[in-house]
């Protein structure tokens, strides 16, 4: 933000380097609490500091924060349909006490690595 | 990127006007006009990416079982430094555009090469990850060997479809994520030719700047595929 002479230079390598130690202090962070178990709020911790780092790279990096504002609704506009497509998909899924129902016995595939007796009666167990 | 296919023909390097098409009422007009057909691209990117994204969480909460453990094969160190890796190449790259907003030639050809290297260095990596899983047979459903530490059986011992399904999106999206930065690498290049012709100034940088954006969508996109595949519990 120090040089704004010119009239395309949007940040300078000063606010770049910050947003690059920012990036590697959160993925630190993130591979950090992946080792220590929040039970569910494993994945919320983990998607909080992606979109951090995302919405880093997209202000600085990709300059959206210096940019024309309509770059930034178009970039919005991806993510907010991708929000919707990702919300009505899961409220599918989480409405329907049946899910696994339609495929009561999975596929199942393979015999186990150390082959042997398991895999020896795996097609008697189908001819039942 | 459109808008640069008949400017080869420039010699001089640093007369901006050459670079204008004569539809646009100005350089300005021009560079703002690629600059949002760029951005509606990297949207149909984000949508590309988004589909398979939804796919993975379907199938997560399907076999959530099968894909914590089928996750455990997976190289977390490795993954790590390929999002430093990444994080890098994301930042000698900007580095890069700047270089061209100042004129600094020989910079600007200098941050392309560290980009690429990054990049090689990624695939490298992703390499080493591939050729483990394949010698374990860490495969989709159809060529996947159960694991000793399989607990999804049957009555016989067969392993659930769950940890083949869980590779399959693996090598899906980490495999469509390692074409784009091989795509990202040939454009780099093409451009760190084009920067060391001398065709790129402050007045004209366009396709530093789209490919530059380009390759901070193909880090963006590694920064959800990284702790989605490798650290999610």
């Amino acid at each position: 933000m120090s040089t704004h002479e010119h009239t395309h230079e949007h940040g300078g390598s000063g606010v770049y380097v910050k947003t690059l130690l920012a990036l590697l202090i959160l993925t630190i962070l993130t591979v950090a609490a992946s080792y220590i178990d929040f039970g569910s709020g494993n994945v919320v911790i983990a998607l909080l500091i992606a979109s951090i780092k995302a919405s880093l790279v997209a202000l600085f990096f990709m300059h959206l924060r210096y940019e024309k504002a309509v770059n930034a609704v178009i970039a919005c506009s991806g993510f907010l349909f991708l929000g919707i497509f990702l919300m009505f998909c899961f409220i599918d899924f989480d409405t329907r006490d049946d899910a696994k129902a339609l495929d009561p016995q999975p596929v199942m595939y393979g015999p186990a690595k150390p082959a042997g007796a398991a895999a020896a009666s795996a097609p008697a167990a189908e001819a039942k | 990127m459109s808008t640069s296919t008949v400017d080869f023909h420039d010699q001089h390097g640093h007369g901006g006007d050459s670079h204008h098409q004569h539809h646009f009422a100005t350089m300005e007009q021009q560079f703002d006009t690629s600059k949002i057909g760029m951005w509606l691209f990297l949207v149909t990117e984000v949508l590309l990416f988004g589909g398979l994204f939804v796919g993975f969480g379907m199938m997560q909460a399907r076999y959530p079982q099968e894909f914590l453990e089928a996750h455990e094969h997976l190289q977390r160190p490795l993954g790590a430094l390929n999002t430093v890796v990444l994080l890098i190449s994301s930042f000698t790259m900007v580095m890069g555009v700047l270089s061209a907003q100042r004129n600094d030639k020989k910079k600007l050809v200098m941050y392309l090469i560290l980009t690429i290297i990054c990049a090689c260095i990624f695939l490298c990596v992703k390499y080493f990850e591939y050729s483990h899983k394949f010698e374990e047979h860490l495969l989709p459903p159809r060529w996947y060997q159960a694991q000793p530490g399989d607990t999804v059986r049957d009555a016989a011992g067969n392993v659930s479809h769950g940890y083949g399904t869980f590779f399959a999106f693996y090598f899906m999206m980490t495999g469509l994520h390692g074409f784009h930065i091989l795509v990202g690498i040939f454009l780099l290049a093409w451009i760190a030719i084009r920067a060391h012709r001398g065709e790129f100034s402050s007045k004209y940088y366009t396709p530093v700047d789209l490919v530059g954006l380009y390759w901070h969508l193909v880090d963006l996109i590694w920064i959800y595929l990284f702790p989605l595949f490798y650290l999610i519990k």
